[in-house]
């Protein structure tokens, strides 16, 4: 009796692995079919890859400061020196600087806007499902368009500078810190709330005392997060006539101004790793104080 | 006239039933124990009394409040008046004492200032006075979350008394505290009831406390008043019939 017991059930494992194996198999085809088909209209092809290569590195060793090192620390009229290669950093500096503020500003006038709609656009905060569906949409719409974008349209409208830059990205920080922002409410404690709601509090109070505690340290979190990810986008949005370094970036690899590509690229690194590092430090000091 | 009258109130949720046509009415000054097993219906109802749930059927009335009605101010006003506290203490962990008990007046005195965390003189010094009757004016500064259940539980009817309510409901308030500190909250709220004349109405599970603290019981089951009376009425076939004790 047992025995034909345990001999059905090997009988049925063994058609269960061989169904498995099938699909396995039919699956692992289809994704190399898949691959070459995609790759076939994106007109991949070895040989080009590999003549393109070299080109690649000529452009990095084009870039690349001709540094000597017995001239290394020498003025800014020798050859070969830190210096001679960073003639520019005053205005780098100040352009730098200019990146740094539209960032800041964005991400501190996207949050604000963000955390106004947030409480429009949680489930549990938002006063009617209308409003939720439509401040949910309109959040849709601020992150959906890349930032990018935006910034043509903004310096297409108010010109070149970093204005439209700044607007661009602030854009982009409300709807995607809106959405993030909604979230955290939506998974908060709902007790402290009930309480006071039930002593008579209005939405106000209640959002102010019984949420906002809870969900802050969260909500900073997002917002330093954001701070990066706007330094790295200023710098791109530059690009487009946008302001910042990203703007001088453009030109001197339009015109052809080799070392100065390398020197601000350099320098763009050092600012997002130092800012990265950063707000890690920060963000890791306001989770682990509450 | 008795000040709270309920007349016969229904709550039904999607399916089930959890009260079932309640008819009480309460004096004003008492204490009143509602016994039950859980399901019961008795959360629902201390519920619908300060709104937090809506009737489905039936009146609430105090006074000439009709409370199973009103709506925005005129209900805030209610719940300022009637003033609750939970299982789980429900306060602010994030916040200091002394902010959680402020909480208390915004049902009964707002102002735009609150909105920043601003209170006034007069406020501070009324939270500050509340906490010390329960000797808790020591911790006022200390973050809610640090407390130990009891002390919460004790904060939560500092804040409940900031509304300077007219009666206090308390939804299984010691069902998670040791029997030490469960004596003390309900020693507290003996102490509020004999010195301020609040009307308390306590869910408990312990038919000892109620016994022990209740001037009157009302036993429902299945989502209807089963008994209602003294504590000294309440028999102990009565109370198994309750409770469905383990005597099976």
């Amino acid at each position: 009796m047992s025995e034909s017991l345990i001999k059905n059930h090997n009988e049925r494992l063994k058609v269960l692995i061989r169904k498995r194996r099938f699909w396995n198999i039919f699956l692992s085809i289809g994704i190399l079919l898949g691959l070459i088909f995609s790759s076939k209209i994106i007109d991949i092809n070895a040989s080009r890859l590999l003549s393109g290569l070299p080109r690649l590195g000529d452009y990095v060793a084009q870039i690349l400061p001709s540094l000597e090192t017995n001239s290394l620390f020498l003025d800014s009229k020798t050859e070969g020196s830190i210096s001679y290669w960073y003639f520019n950093l005053p205005k780098y500096l100040h352009l730098l600087f200019e990146t740094f503020n539209m960032a800041l500003v964005a991400t501190i006038i996207g949050s604000l806007i963000a955390l106004f709609l947030s409480f429009f656009a949680a489930k549990n905060t938002a006063p009617n499902s209308l409003i939720y569906f439509i401040t949910r949409r309109t959040l849709e719409f601020f992150r959906g368009v890349p930032e990018i974008i935006f910034a043509i349209l903004f310096v297409w409208a108010l010109g070149i500078g970093p204005i439209a830059g700044i607007i661009a990205m602030m854009l982009h920080t409300t709807g995607s810190l809106g959405k993030l922002f909604s979230e955290v409410h939506e998974n908060s404690d709902v007790r402290p709330r009930e309480a006071l709601k039930a002593s008579g509090g209005n939405w106000f109070s209640e959002m102010k005392f019984g949420l906002l505690p809870q969900v802050l340290p969260n909500l900073i979190s997002y917002i330093l997060l954001r701070f990066e990810i706007n330094i790295r986008a200023s710098t791109i949005l530059g690009f487009v006539g946008a302001g910042g370094i990203g703007q001088e970036l453009y030109l001197v690899i339009n015109f052809n101004y080799y070392e100065e590509v390398s020197a601000i690229i350099f320098l763009i690194i050092l600012t997002v790793i130092s800012i990265d590092i950063l707000s890690g430090y920060l963000r890791k000091n306001i989770i682990e104080a509450e | 006239m008795k000040s709270l009258r309920i007349k016969n109130l229904k709550k039904k949720f999607k399916n089930t039933i959890a009260v079932n046509g309640i008819n009480i009415e309460i004096d004003e000054g008492k204490i009143i124990g509602i016994i039950g097993r859980s399901g019961a219906g008795k959360s629902t109802l201390l519920r619908m009394i300060n709104r937090l749930v809506d009737p489905t059927e039936g009146s609430i009335e105090f006074d000439d409040i009709k409370v199973s009605s009103i709506k925005g101010r005129a209900l805030r006003k209610w719940r300022s008046e009637c003033a609750m506290i939970f299982q789980q203490f429900n306060l602010v962990e994030r916040l200091d004492v002394l902010t959680n008990v402020l909480i208390g007046s915004l049902g009964r005195n707002y102002n735009l200032l609150n909105l920043f965390g601003i209170f006034s003189k007069e406020e501070k010094i009324n939270a500050l006075k509340n906490l010390d009757r329960f000797d808790l004016s020591g911790i006022a500064l200390q973050k809610a979350g640090t407390l130990s259940g009891g002390q919460q539980q004790r904060v939560a009817i500092a804040r409940a008394l900031m509304q300077k309510p007219r009666i206090l409901l308390a939804d299984e308030p010691i069902s998670s505290l040791d029997p030490k500190n469960a004596k003390r909250v309900m020693d507290d709220m003996l102490k509020i009831n004999r010195e301020d004349g609040i009307t308390i109405i306590c869910n408990l599970h312990s038919l000892e406390v109620a016994k022990k603290y209740c001037d009157r019981l009302i036993g429902l089951s299945d989502g209807k008043v089963v008994f209602d009376g003294s504590p000294e009425a309440l028999t102990t076939e009565i109370s198994k019939e309750l409770y469905d004790l383990d005597n099976e």
